[in-house]
């Protein structure tokens, strides 16, 4: 396979054809911000964490979404990309609520953990706080949907890798949502398999193991890329 | 179908003309105040007058001036009658034998029709557009004719690049380019799309086209098919127009009947399909790779591109997306040839642009000028100022992803170049007019809210960037905010600006920067003195020592 030489924040790196910068980049050990992104599923670009420049282009790409070509010129981590990042972060802990003292998931949240290392440590604008509701329907799981950051992690490992097509995304704009199925009450999904696979990819509290409490919502998300991999690589590897 | 199947057409439709004709604007504009009625009334008195050998009444698309609709036009004596009712029907046609009517009338040698220079809308008000032969008789489908008998695939798009033609959606893409980029992509199967999904507020120009003159939408992606090697079309029109959808549905069974469209056009080995697909009345399913999605029958988002559809687009095949008007621009440029084509417009923008003329302004309705034509001529001249003879503010171009023009700039000419270096855009052709009263910030927080609604939910920026901005902008208008929320607010637009990841969220900000850009003390009048207390008395939360 072809190889393209690409220079990524000053350091001459290689990559095979096709990779994404985001790949070509984790694979030099050079860490892009994501949300998004998850192991074993494919793209969307939706989350504008890892967005980069390239020498050439005004407009600021998506590495998730972003190939790789020779003499490629990368940088991953300006002043303007931070800022924006920074302000990425800020609008989606206003949008919703995401209260971590009271969260499942604090301690082991991407969106907490991002907030911590890119230095987000307060929100200019006015929280939302908008009235959303929690799924408990499900004998073993649940869905919060104010802790829901609308990555669609869970959608797309869903119908990518359990291939069940039981969660999409419903409404439009700020007022989307997760459902399950037509809109019904998780519990009453007929597609569901009861994976919890959709559990394993969520990057914050929204979706959780029912019983788990303030700070236990802990994930193996190895387990995903795992699957994946045996089923398209033939490689049992742990 | 033949060359000569088609000039019989043209000559029996031509032979059964009557004397007079009448033409009645059926289109929604007219027909929501009751134009239906008028024609069919027209018709009665025709019939009780004992003209019926004389006199033809015909259902006709837009007449451009919507304000005095319902319109109807008395050929060859070229009387246009404005606002016509029911009742005063028996009146026009007693008219025609002499007799004197005093009924309002427009005057067609105004400057808002002797401006004017029709090419895609020639037809429009013109021709019966339920009727294919009243096309062919206007010598439609000769263009597809010459191109699929004469032409090559490649002198075709060789033809679109040397009229300069570019796209008419809003981003004025060169159509040339983009046609030789699908021509050229490896793939069996490629896509035709027409982007009909027309929803910025206060534009119709997609709509009359379509409820005008369906056949040259049709034609015009037929040329086009044929240059890029495709054989199956999409009409992509929001279920909000019903009936440029249901003209279309006749115009698509009519062109397949005899032989325009389907299995071996024009009796040569070229194929071609048409079908519709109704929007959902999701305004981001005008953004090409959305639409697609939706086409799909998929969730309308987008996705970051490249892939461009011309390389990967409908179910991964090479696929072309034009504009409606785009499309009716062709049969003409095929006809009448490139140069022709070229010598009209400015150096980079070539051709004529439909305007939806709105808002503050006499005349309301449709124009079509050349590209370069003065702001000042259409909005003065053409649409006869504001109403009341108030003096006009600011002009707003490109709908909710436009901005706004101050009256200072109305001598710019119309041009994809000039309206950009302004901080507007060409956009699809909306033209809003804003006269003293106008409050700008206001403008500014109604196009922003739309885009808010209209935004699909998918990338960060634009979902909560946008109701972010839309909170500072009702905490300016409720007079509570201070320079401090306004700095945010820029700050917000240059970032939603630069990391959405379609073009909605990419010029949702347009609004607020343009109006910022020309009309910043209509913000800072608003603005209140700096506090270190909130309203309430409590001290409000100041930014830790070192944070960036």
């Amino acid at each position: 396979m072809a190889a393209k030489t690409l220079t990524v924040d000053g350091r001459q790196i290689s990559a095979e054809n096709h990779t994404t910068i985001l790949q070509a980049a984790t694979d030099a050990g050079i860490k892009i911000p994501t949300l998004c992104h998850l192991d074993g599923v494919y793209d969307v670009g939706a989350c504008r964490l890892c967005l980069v420049e390239v020498k050439g282009t005004t407009k600021l790409l998506s590495a998730c979404t972003t190939r790789v070509y020779e003499g490629m010129e990368v940088t991953t981590n300006s002043e303007r990309l931070q800022k924006y990042r920074r302000m990425t972060l800020e609008l989606l802990f206003a949008e919703r609520n995401h209260t971590c003292a009271v969260c499942v998931a604090n301690g082991h949240c991407e969106l907490q953990a991002l907030a911590c290392e890119l230095g987000m440590d307060h929100v200019r604008y006015d929280y939302c706080s908008p009235k959303w509701g929690v799924d408990a329907t499900h004998p073993f799981l649940g869905m919060d949907h104010n802790r829901c950051i609308l990555c669609t992690r869970c959608v797309r490992t869903c119908w990518h890798i359990e291939g069940a097509g039981t969660k999409n995304v419903a409404g439009r704009g700020t007022k989307s949502y997760i459902i399950n199925d037509l809109n019904e009450p998780w519990g009453e999904s007929e597609t569901c398999t009861s994976c919890a696979k959709c559990v394993l990819s969520c990057p914050t509290g929204a979706l959780f193991h029912k019983g788990a409490t303030v700070g236990e919502m802990e994930r193996d998300r190895s387990k995903l890329a795992f699957i994946v991999n045996a089923r398209e690589k033939k490689q049992w590897v742990v | 179908m033949t060359l000569l199947d088609l000039e019989q057409i043209k000559d029996k439709e031509i032979a059964g003309r009557k004397k007079i004709v009448l033409r009645c604007c059926l289109a929604a504009g007219c027909t929501s105040s009751d134009s239906k009625n008028v024609k069919a009334r027209l018709d009665q008195a025709v019939v009780a007058a004992g003209l019926q050998d004389q006199v033809e009444v015909r259902g006709v698309g837009c007449m451009k001036l919507c304000c005095d609709g319902p319109l109807v036009q008395v050929d060859p004596a070229n009387t246009l009658y404005i606002k016509v009712t029911a009742d005063s029907t028996p009146s026009i046609i007693a008219a025609l034998s002499g007799g004197k009517s005093d009924l309002p009338q427009g005057d067609p040698q105004a400057a808002f029709f002797t401006k004017q220079l029709s090419i895609v809308l020639a037809n429009s008000g013109v021709i019966d557009p339920e009727r294919i032969e009243d096309y062919i008789a206007a010598d439609g489908y000769l263009a597809l004719h010459h191109a699929l008998t004469e032409m090559e695939p490649r002198g075709v798009v060789e033809a679109v690049v040397q009229s300069g033609l570019r796209g008419r959606g809003g981003a004025g893409f060169p159509t040339g380019l983009k046609w030789s980029t699908v021509a050229k992509s490896p793939g069996a199967k490629k896509y035709i799309i027409c982007n009909a999904d027309e929803g910025d507020p206060g534009a119709f120009m997609d709509r009359s086209v379509l409820e005008s003159d369906p056949h040259a939408v049709l034609e015009g992606m037929a040329v086009a098919a044929y240059a890029v090697g495709a054989d199956q079309g999409f009409i992509y029109v929001r279920a909000e127009y019903p009936l440029a959808i249901s003209r279309l549905q006749i115009a698509i069974k009519q062109a397949k009947r005899i032989g325009l469209l389907g299995m071996g056009v024009f009796e040569s080995p070229f194929n071609f399909n048409i079908d519709l697909r109704i929007g959902a009345g999701a305004f981001v399913c005008g953004e090409e790779t959305a639409l697609m999605a939706s086409v799909e029958g998929k969730r309308g988002t987008p996705r970051p591109r490249p892939p461009f559809p011309a390389e990967r687009g409908l179910w991964d095949c090479p696929t072309l997306i034009n504009n409606v008007e785009t499309f009716a621009n062709i049969p003409a440029i095929m006809r009448r040839g490139a140069e022709w084509f070229a010598s009209i417009g400015t150096e980079k923008s070539k051709g004529t642009k439909v305007f939806a003329l709105a808002g503050k302004i006499k005349n309301t309705g449709l124009i079509e000028v050349p590209m370069g034509t003065p702001l000042r001529t259409i909005v003065e001249e053409m649409g006869g100022g504001a109403p009341g003879g108030g003096a006009i503010k600011a002009v707003q171009t490109g709908g909710p992803s436009g901005g706004c023009i101050p009256a200072q700039h109305l001598d710019t000419p119309v041009d994809y170049e000039s309206l950009t270096k302004l901080g507007s855009i060409m956009g699809s052709g909306g033209m809003i007019v804003m006269d003293e009263t106008t409050n700008m910030v206001d403008v500014a927080r109604y196009f922003l809210e739309f885009c808010m609604d209209e935004s699909c939910g998918k990338c960060v920026p634009c979902r909560t960037g946008t109701v972010q901005m839309h909170h500072f902008l009702e905490k300016i208008l409720a007079k509570k905010a201070t320079a401090r929320d306004l700095t945010h607010l820029e700050e917000l637009c240059d970032m939603v600006r630069n990391t959405s990841l379609c073009g909605l969220g990419q010029n949702a900000p347009n609004p607020v920067q343009s109006t910022l850009r020309f009309f910043r003390h209509e913000y800072d009048a608003l603005l209140q003195p700096e506090l270190h207390s909130g309203g309430n008395g409590v001290a409000q939360p100041q930014p830790l020592a070192g944070a960036k």
